[in-house]
């Protein structure tokens, strides 16, 4: 996960995008840019999460897919899964504690646009 | 029961460490609360009047004597305040009508010493709160009922297991509750749920599930809507993952009374089922989606305890059975899928204790006689009580005498005195008024177990505030807490149902007056059973009744008992 410096710009033709955006809609655009951006107003409005599985899931959008906003270090577990590869952090956050964060995440049951399998794909003990 | 393998166990300690990692940084200082609450929430961590509550996830209601023991030991060590009145010590827990288990006296600094000791017996409190989908809850005779078309238990499981820190999933602009039920007879009100599913056979006798959404009961209570008659059980996590996409994407969150699904639902109508439709088949369409494998189901399926065989059948007693244990086989024992079994309701609807609450030395009780007669398995229902599954027929009258010695012998399932109630202002910060002393004046008014055997099959849902923990929308009778200049006051409901075939299809009750006075409300009960007494037909339950009659009988009926309001009035 890429830890963007709070307060910097975003990477140049980065898409910066509303929570309200309807991503599938925007599939043509979406691919003239290297990134886009997705934004948490606030920390517990959890709609870009599901903006971020349809460009990685529906749309196969190659690009980096950026979190900004109210972004929280505890966030970044369920970020990574749903297919943010960057993070524009609240200037509060301490971007150790956040990369920390990634290690304390249970094994999930669920498969992801990660290109994680669902358990039941596996042979489990 | 569901039998946790090492992946299963591995995830629950894992989420025990997480949670001590985040309530080491928010005691250290540097998580504030406003950050921290989402976190502790979706834990089971709630702040309360008095201290955190806890709230315990049982899936699905199974529960084991081995965990239930190990509750116990929680609320002796943890759960305890040494200060404050009697009532206010603390020492036991609190079943929901969500088959789950509350704490309520737990301090936040032992928090993640208490998950840990959850996580050594398989339990957790993983999204028992929070705005994420909740713990399943279903048929507390799941596998074991003889009307069952389909067991409900590795499918309960296969969603718990895909809701389960779901990463997409974990913010939704409110929380999120699922319902099964796999049996002709609806006991998990499902139509009362953010998703109701019901297990069906088709005519090629393939499984799938009846989806209904957008239930609910709050402030504006709300049928379920029909929205697909049969999703093959292969594709119902694709099913659901759709409804929950739209709802993240297009739920409102700018009005907290106004954000869960039903809103969308009625607001949105058959555009919500289309844009349900087309993310359902725009999955499917996707070869990423992977489908449950048959063999997945078939790993879930031989996670359970398997049934025992059939036993001997009970023989008739050479002498007449003593009044008192029939009335109790009458009231408290169940029919069972598995011959020479049957299954036992403990009531925890008794004089001196609130519905539903539980010491430790009561589920240390439980325990036992799970372990004595029930092969050390018991589930939670949704009425509050506790059951025993696997009770020999052969050992009915053993049970009997010791759930008797122990206290859970009631013979009042089903009646008057088995209500449901939240607990209310005397220990929720969310109540407007308190339920428990209504309770036990309504327990107490009624304690006549003859009279209780007249009335007959009734639902008395009591809930402290519109939240609806009480779930008093779908009571026969229904009393809700209300606040009015700052005093507490009872709004009475009757003809609510929550949709099982007895009580005719799931319905909000409709309000019979101005709000009571709390010393009214046991004598306002008392008018309306009185009203049914007078009007009732032949063979007709309370719930009948008032739906033919409809309301203006039972109004007049609590009128005539009204005093302090009658003068406001």
């Amino acid at each position: 996960m890429d830890l963007i410096e709070p307060g910097t710009a975003l990477p140049a033709g980065t898409l910066a995008l509303d929570n309200s955006a309807d991503v599938v809609a925007l599939a043509a655009d979406l691919r003239r840019h290297a990134a886009v951006a997705l934004h948490f107003p606030k920390w517990t409005d959890g709609r870009a999460y599901s903006q971020a599985v349809l460009l990685r899931g529906r749309l196969r959008y190659p690009g980096t897919v950026v979190a900004t906003g109210e972004v929280l270090a505890d966030m970044l577990p369920l970020l990574r899964r749903c297919g943010f590869d960057a993070v524009q952090l609240r200037a509060d956050q301490n971007p150790q504690t956040a990369l920390r964060t990634l290690g304390l995440a249970p094994s999930p049951y669920q498969g992801d646009v990660t290109g994680q399998r669902p358990p039941h794909a596996h042979a489990r003990p | 029961m569901y039998r946790y393998n090492e992946f299963d166990r591995r995830h629950v300690h894992a989420r025990a460490a997480q949670f001590r990692d985040q309530l080491q940084r928010h005691l250290a200082g540097e998580l504030s609360e406003d950050d921290f609450r989402p976190l502790r929430l979706q834990n089971g961590w709630y702040v309360q009047r008095h201290a955190p509550m806890l709230r315990v996830a049982v899936p699905y209601g199974e529960l084991s004597s081995v965990q239930l023991r190990q509750l116990a030991g929680i609320a002796r060590e943890f759960d305890h305040q040494d200060a404050g009145l009697a009532t206010e010590r603390g020492g036991f827990g609190h079943f929901s009508t969500r088959q789950n288990l509350q704490f309520n006296w737990i301090p936040l600094t032992r928090a993640a010493d208490v998950m840990d000791l959850l996580a050594e017996v398989d339990m957790h409190g993983i999204q028992t709160s929070g705005n994420c989908i909740r713990n399943i809850t279903s048929d507390a005779l799941a596998g074991i009922a003889p009307d069952e078309r389909v067991d409900p238990r590795p499918y309960c499981e296969l969603l718990r297991q895909w809701s389960t820190l779901h990463p997409e999933f974990a913010f939704l602009p409110r929380k999120f509750k699922i319902a099964v039920s796999g049996a002709l007879e609806d006991r998990a009100a499902t139509a009362w749920h953010d998703i109701g599913l019901t297990l069906q056979r088709n005519a090629a006798d393939e499984v799938g599930f009846a989806v209904a959404v957008g239930g609910g009961m709050g402030r504006t209570p709300v049928i379920a809507m029909p929205v697909h008659p049969f999703v093959p059980w292969r594709q119902i996590l694709v099913y659901i993952e759709a409804i929950v996409r739209v709802y993240n994407l297009h739920g409102r969150r700018d009005n907290v009374y106004k954000s869960r699904i039903k809103i969308l639902v009625k607001a949105e109508g058959q555009r919500f089922v289309d844009a349900v439709n087309a993310e359902f088949a725009a999955l499917l369409a996707d070869p990423g989606t992977v489908l449950v494998p048959e063999a997945e189901l078939e790993r879930l399926r031989q996670a359970f305890t398997p049934a025992p065989p059939p036993a001997a059948l009970a023989t008739t007693p050479a002498t007449e059975p003593l009044p008192a244990y029939a009335r109790w086989v009458q009231r408290n024992v169940h029919a069972h899928r598995v011959p020479g079994y049957r299954a036992v309701s403990l009531s925890l609807k008794r004089a001196g204790q609130p519905p539903g609450d539980v010491t430790a030395d009561q589920m240390e009780g439980a325990a036992a006689l799970a372990e004595r007669y029930s092969r050390g398995e018991l589930r939670v229902t949704h009425e509050q009580n506790l059951l025993l599954p696997w009770v020999l027929e052969t050992e009915l009258r053993a049970l009997w005498l010791s759930a008797r010695e122990a206290g859970f012998a009631t013979p009042n399932v089903g009646l008057l005195t088995d209500m449901i109630a939240c607990p209310g202002g005397d220990l929720c910060a969310l109540a407007n008024a308190r339920s428990i002393p209504i309770a036990a004046a309504i327990t107490e008014r009624f304690a006549d177990l003859d009279e209780l055997h007249d009335i007959g099959d009734i639902q008395l849902h009591i809930s402290g505030c519109i939240n609806s923990c009480g779930h008093h929308h779908s009571g026969h009778i229904g009393v809700l807490g209300v606040d009015k200049d700052g005093s507490e006051w009872y709004q009475v409901t009757v003809a609510g149902a929550d949709g099982s075939t007895r009580g005719g299809a799931a319905v909000p009750g409709r309000v019979i007056g101005p709000a009571f006075a709390a010393e009214e409300v046991p004598d306002v009960v008392e008018a309306l059973v009185g009203a049914y007494l007078r009007d009732r037909q032949p063979g007709e339950r309370f719930i009948q009744t008032a739906r033919r009659v409809g309301v203006p009988p039972f109004r007049h009926a609590a009128d005539a008992v009204r005093r302090s309001t009658a003068l406001a009035a």
